[in-house]
């Protein structure tokens, strides 16, 4: 189909996107699953992904503060966090998962509060550049 | 709606062939799968739920496991599969996994994002048919219908041969003939032709026909001879070859004797490991194994009063009895722990049974009876009147539930409900869980270990309500259903003092179970129906007995959450699968009773008497936790399966049972292979 400016601006968005590492396949499962029915069922989902990760990463938070760390409780914490990652595509922010995870099980208190900083990171940029996403496709669509 | 379950005709002639009869309209299928998803992840929750609505099943989610026990609880047939989460807050989805098997014996899948080898082997030995890796792909759920067929097809298969061992006139085996073009000629063809073939089956079962072996069921009446053949024999020494002699069962052959044996000896496996978690709680009870049957008199006394008051007392009587067996025994004040809330009973919250409370039951338990046997669930002292009582109880059965009721909190309720078989269910639904539970298991303890282990009770008896009232059998996990007091015999006395100490209890029960059986089979004349022909031969108690085998189960179960008494049964019903198997040695006996007893649905543990209600969580925790740990049993050497195979044996043969008592076998009751509910009793 003939594609507006801003569509060829989404499509090449999404595919950096996906280069760059930052969502993998499961997105595309997302992806799929989106039809008439739902026509945003991928920001849905995202943006449900948005608010309940806040509370998780809001809980590793308040574990990471209490001394001694409880790295069982964390690597709990981590668990659920990466899994609600995954499901979304989240690739890059789910790999930082892993690695704090591994610091839970080495018991590495430096390792974990460290690692964390990164998946919050991870985590905000992915945020920020799927809103951008979104809101150009919005447009696209709307353009169209 | 079932898909094509039910309808409850074998319609296979009109169907593609492809599916039994009942099933679900074979075009549509597997379109209209009713699956149930578990998850706390609402993102994954939410992503899962549009993957099964993409591939056309109907969707119902739920993040909470409690949710979703009780929205299965409360629509037996209502779904096809469940998909579940391991990790989950408020139950650990394994839990729960074993929960839904014993209770409602869907197909379940598990999930996790943890692919770790042990992780996925957990999920097989507690009896998940998959494990999905997250994130889950749509392609992975596509084919999950699968395992509903699957299922199925086994359960009409045992139903068939169940069935078909003790009428010629099984109707067409679904199952079996998957291929045959159904039609009617054809399937009537079939039909005969089967139930020559499977008349042959039953009377030679060793041979094995060309046909699948028929599959015995494995009444609580039949177990608990076998539990008393095996602890004759001693546990070491226990061979299919003796056991099958000293049982005397026309019909049954050695194959059947053999892989029930192995079953029991997982589940003692099971126990033991799980009563070595325990150790040190029951050691005063372990101590006597089996030896001491006779001591456990005292409590059985309770138990088989328990039992008697089921069907035939009042429930208030069930209730005196009880404290006044349970004076007796344990010189405590007749009713064992206060029904502890079911709801901790059951699983969800992690075993609220903490070994203090336990302790103090224990205590109580070890005071009254030092002699705790283990039992294995052979009824080792059943006062002869009280089997007399227990005899009748196919009815008392729900009475006794409701006695256990009674005893609990809102036994009175129960009670009353018990006085009918198909109260029964309800009973047990509403034993507000615990309670009756607890009693039950308490008396139906010693039903129970028959090695079917509260879980089968509890699966027994939840299917069997499920037909009835929808017994819930969680709260009931000990007693009420357990002692199907016509069959398990064990129970009554010996279900674990109700509120004695569980390990006390469980000695008891076990000697009342072996008291019981024998006197059972002697007086009760019934024995001879075991189930291994699927007593129709007295639709309305053995449905009964069937529920009860069932409900003992999950009085045993349950009675864990029963407070004391469940300690007891927990304690008995492991006891009795343990005992005979036990290697473990450990005095724990209650601890790992309770387990057993749970072990069976709940896996718990943790099982010890303690608290009932913890026991009841151990117990759902230590079944499942049993399960994972190492049998002592050094007989144990096969090679681990689903936990709750054995129970499910039972369970399912119990169901069979039930169904087919109830009529033909047919199709025509709703059977949707998994789904026990409404089985008209």
């Amino acid at each position: 189909m003939e594609r507006n400016p801003l569509q060829r601006q989404v499509a090449y968005m999404r595919r950096s996107l996906f280069d760059q590492g930052y969502l993998d396949e499961q997105f595309v499962q997302l992806e799929d699953l989106q039809d008439d029915a739902n026509p945003n069922f991928v920001e849905e989902i995202v943006t449900l992904f948005y608010t309940d990760s806040a509370r998780l990463i809001h809980n590793i938070e308040q574990a990471l503060e209490s001394r001694p760390l409880d790295f069982i409780r964390l690597d709990d914490y981590m668990h659920q966090f990466k899994g609600s990652s995954s499901s979304i595509g989240a690739k890059k922010v789910k790999n930082e998962c892993t690695q704090f995870r591994e610091h839970c099980s080495a018991r590495s208190a430096e390792g974990c509060v460290r690692t964390f900083q990164q998946v919050k990171q991870e985590h905000t940029i992915l945020r920020r550049k799927l809103e951008t996403y979104f809101q150009l496709a919005r447009q696209a669509g709307l353009a169209n | 709606m079932n898909l094509g379950s039910g309808q409850g005709s074998m319609s296979t002639a009109s169907s593609s062939g492809a599916w039994k009869a009942g099933d679900v309209v074979p075009d549509q299928f597997p379109a209209g799968l009713r699956v149930l998803v578990v998850d706390d992840d609402p993102t994954c929750l939410m992503i899962l739920e549009k993957m099964l609505r993409t591939c056309l099943y109907e969707v119902t989610k739920c993040n909470r496991a409690e949710t979703a026990l009780s929205l299965l609880r409360g629509n037996k047939s209502g779904f096809d599969i469940v998909i579940s989460d391991v990790h989950m807050p408020d139950m650990d989805g394994f839990k729960l996994l074993e929960h839904i098997g014993l209770e409602m014996d869907l197909p379940v899948i598990m999930m996790s994002a943890d692919d770790g080898k042990h992780v996925v082997m957990k999920g097989v030995t507690h009896g998940a048919c998959d494990y999905l890796i997250k994130p889950v792909r749509i392609e992975a759920l596509k084919n999950i219908w699968q395992h509903v067929v699957r299922k199925r097809k086994n359960e009409w298969k045992d139903l068939e041969q169940s069935g078909s061992v003790e009428d010629g006139d099984r109707q067409q085996k679904p199952s079996e003939d998957v291929d045959y073009s159904s039609s009617a000629n054809e399937g009537n063809w079939k039909n005969s032709k089967r139930r020559k073939d499977e008349e042959d089956d039953a009377e030679e079962r060793d041979d094995t026909s060309t046909l699948k072996k028929p599959r015995v069921v494995w009444s609580v009446e039949l177990h608990q001879q076998f539990v008393a053949a095996v602890n004759q024999l001693g546990i070491d020494k226990a061979v299919p070859k003796k056991i099958l002699e000293l049982m005397n069962v026309p019909g049954l052959t050695r194959e059947n004797v053999a892989s029930h044996l192995q079953k029991y000896r997982l589940y003692l496996r099971r126990l033991s490991g799980v009563s070595q978690h325990q150790n040190g709680l029951n050691n005063s009870f372990m101590g006597p194994q089996e030896a001491t049957f006779g001591s456990i008199s005292s409590l059985n006394g309770l138990d088989l009063q328990t039992l008697a008051v089921a069907g035939q007392l009042p429930a208030q009587s069930l209730a005196t009895l009880q404290a006044a067996g349970l004076g007796r025994s344990t010189g405590k004040s007749g009713l064992p722990m206060p029904l502890v809330d079911q709801r901790n009973l059951f699983s969800f919250e992690a075993p609220k049974f903490r070994y203090g409370e336990g302790q103090q039951q224990q205590q109580q338990l070890s005071n009254s009876s030092k002699q705790m046997n283990l039992l294995h669930g052979i009824p080792t002292t059943m006062e002869p009147k009280q089997l007399a009582t227990l005899r009748h109880s196919a009815q008392s059965f729900g009475s006794i539930n409701m006695q256990v009721n009674a005893h609990g909190n809102d036994s009175s309720s129960l009670l009353m409900q018990m006085a009918q078989p198909h109260s029964r269910a309800q009973i047990l639904n509403e034993t507000t869980g615990n309670h009756v539970s607890r009693i039950a298991s308490s008396m139906g303890q010693p039903v129970l270990s028959n090695g079917i282990a509260g879980g089968l009770l509890t699966r027994n008896v939840i299917v069997e309500n499920g037909r009835g009232a929808g017994f819930n059998p969680v709260s009931q996990g000990p007693s009420v259903v357990e002692f199907p007091m016509n069959h398990t015999a064990e129970l009554p006395g010996n279900s674990f003092p109700l509120g004695t100490n569980p390990g006390i209890s469980s000695i008891q029960s076990k000697g009342l179970l072996e008291e019981v059986s024998s006197e059972i089979k002697g007086s009760r004349g019934f024995v001879p129906s075991y189930d291994i022909f699927n007593e129709l031969h007295q639709p309305k108690s053995q449905d009964w007995e069937l529920q009860n085998v069932g409900l003992t189960f999950n009085a045993s179960q349950h009675a864990n959450s029963i407070p004391g008494n469940l300690g007891v049964s927990q304690s008995v019903l492991v006891h009795q699968v343990f005992s005979s198997g036990q290697k473990s040695g450990q005095n724990m006996n209650t601890p790992v009773v309770s387990k057993a007893m749970f072990s069976v649905g709940a896996g718990s543990e943790h099982g010890n008497t303690h608290n009932i209600s913890q026991h009841l969580n151990t117990l759902v925790d230590s079944s499942s936790r049993v399960k994972t740990e190492k049998i002592l049993d050094p007989c144990c050497e096969i090679t681990p399966f689903p936990e709750h195979y054995v129970q499910e044996d039972l369970m399912s043969a119990l169901l069979k049972q039930q169904q087919e008592g109830i009529g033909p076998v047919e199709g025509e009751f709703d059977f949707d292979g998994y789904s026990m509910d409404n089985i008209p009793v």
